[in-house]
């Protein structure tokens, strides 16, 4: 009974759609789906926390229209956070590879950019562009769960 | 009507409506989350979006990884075609119960081959689950609906929705309530869904379902996921029609079949809105619980034919 009171009582947490993102040309054919895989590339993990939020029941980001998924192989957009570390580029590049055509990389944070703080740093091979292409920037160190979505908006086109 | 035009549409009502019903589960799980959630027409974007990317194929896959979507969808058809969801008349009286779990099973089994194909780790590994799943669960669909049959002494799946139809009352026995919980939870192992199995997982470590089509993509993944919702909304009808046999229509007149269809679809959408709901409560079981599960619903299918021996 206390988790009916409950579902009852919190009602619905969602807030208010977010504004939505310009709508990429490359993701028209996506057609309202968008399927997204992760890949942490060498990130502090606080993007993470904010995509994390950007799935969760206050942002929803699955209302329109985009999931995340588990496999490469299911996904039509890449996203990956932080400086791309000497270990990560490999697996980055596989990720890439394996994701069926078309394929939309969105990179999210300032490290993704141009590497932030650890740039130069003995570990870092360079930003995400220097390895896979990028297609969509969302800045912020970290970016709000509310970019994010605006930026998934964009490819879903919802 | 002739009898073929009718299976081939009962076909096409079911490939369409599946979508649909995954849908509906989605949205009332979203809603008592507290989530806004996707629209309920959203699985038809994502099959459709899928349809037109091409497929991928891993190294070194064979022609198991390559036929087991069409197998898949064309077993999930085949049963959709023939199974009286609408009509108890016309083809419906080739649906043998046994032909029906058969190729269910037949289904699964290509989908497990196809996850050891691939040669990954997660792959083998969800096969390896989903055959121990399967095992305990085909047993317990057979026994579950014997339970029914016995009433009318035949394994038909029409003649066993017709009799009901005829008599709904009669349904209602302590046999056919234990054979529908039995046939409940076999109805959450096969379709992957909490507690056995959760569709919305992303740790390989807890996967069953989702492990062995971990490598498929575009056409290929669409056809996987279109005959996974078949399988459910077929699974769902076949429970409404057994137990809940109102609305069914007896013969193939364009009025009965339309009414018998608005029927099925409110039926399966009530049921589908009750799964999520109910999943919304449970939490995933450890696998090795599994089989305790999965030999309760046995016990209770078991008892169901018993019951319907001493009772009848």
């Amino acid at each position: 009974m206390g988790l009916t009171r409950k579902i009852l009582k919190t009602g619905r947490v969602a807030e208010p759609a977010a504004r939505a993102g310009e709508v990429l040309p490359k993701a028209a054919g996506l057609s309202g789906s968008v399927q997204v895989r992760h890949v942490d590339a060498g990130s502090c993990n606080g993007c993470e926390i904010e995509i994390g939020q950007a799935f969760s029941p206050v942002y929803d980001a699955e209302r329109h229209g985009a999931r995340l998924v588990a496999s490469p192989r299911h996904a039509d957009v890449l996203t990956v956070t932080g400086p791309v570390t000497v270990n990560m580029a490999g697996p980055l590049r596989k990720t890439f590879e394996a994701m069926p055509e078309p394929r939309i990389v969105v990179a999210i944070g300032d490290c993704a950019k141009d590497c932030g703080m650890f740039a130069a740093g003995h570990g870092v091979t360079g930003p995400v562009s220097d390895v896979v292409p990028v297609d969509v920037h969302v800045a912020g160190c970290p970016p709000e769960p509310a970019r994010i979505v605006a930026a998934l908006r964009g490819l879903t086109g919802r | 009507m002739s009898a073929w035009i009718a299976a081939a549409g009962q076909a096409l009502l079911i490939a369409l409506l599946a979508p649909i019903v995954t849908g509906v589960t989605r949205a009332v799980r979203a809603r008592l989350e507290g989530r806004a959630g996707g629209r309920i027409a959203q699985p038809w974007r994502d099959i459709r979006k899928l349809l037109r990317k091409p497929p991928t194929s891993p190294e070194g896959a064979g022609v198991f990884f390559s036929a087991a979507p069409v197998v898949l969808m064309s077993t999930s058809l085949l049963i959709a075609a023939t199974v009286p969801f609408v009509s108890t008349a016309g083809i419906a009286g080739s649906a043998d119960l046994i032909v029906v779990v058969g190729l269910l099973l037949l289904g699964t089994v290509a989908l497990a081959l196809a996850g050891l194909d691939t040669g990954t780790a997660f792959g083998g590994m969800g096969s390896s689950r989903e055959m121990t799943i399967a095992a305990l669960v085909e047993p317990t669909l057979l026994l579950a609906v014997f339970a029914l049959s016995t009433r009318v002494g035949t394994t038909n799946l029409g003649v066993i929705v017709a009799a009901g139809a005829s008599d709904p009352a009669a349904v209602f026995t302590p046999a056919s309530l234990l054979a529908f919980a039995a046939l409940a939870i076999a109805t959450l192992a096969e379709t992957a869904r909490i507690p056995v199995d959760n569709p919305s997982t992303h740790l390989e470590l807890t996967m069953v379902h989702e492990a062995m089509i971990l490598e498929y993509s575009g056409r290929d993944l669409a056809l996987v996921e279109w005959a996974s919702a078949m399988r459910l909304a077929i699974l769902l009808g076949l429970l409404a029609n057994l137990f809940a046999p109102w609305g069914v229509a007896t013969g193939t007149t364009w009025t009965a079949v339309v009414i018998a269809a608005a029927v099925l679809t409110v039926k399966m959408c009530g049921l589908a809105t009750l799964l999520a709901a109910a999943e919304v409560y449970a939490a995933k079981l450890r696998l090795f619980r599994v089989p305790e599960l999965l030999a309760g619903s046995f016990a209770m299918a078991l008892l169901a034919v018993l019951t319907s021996y001493i009772l009848a």
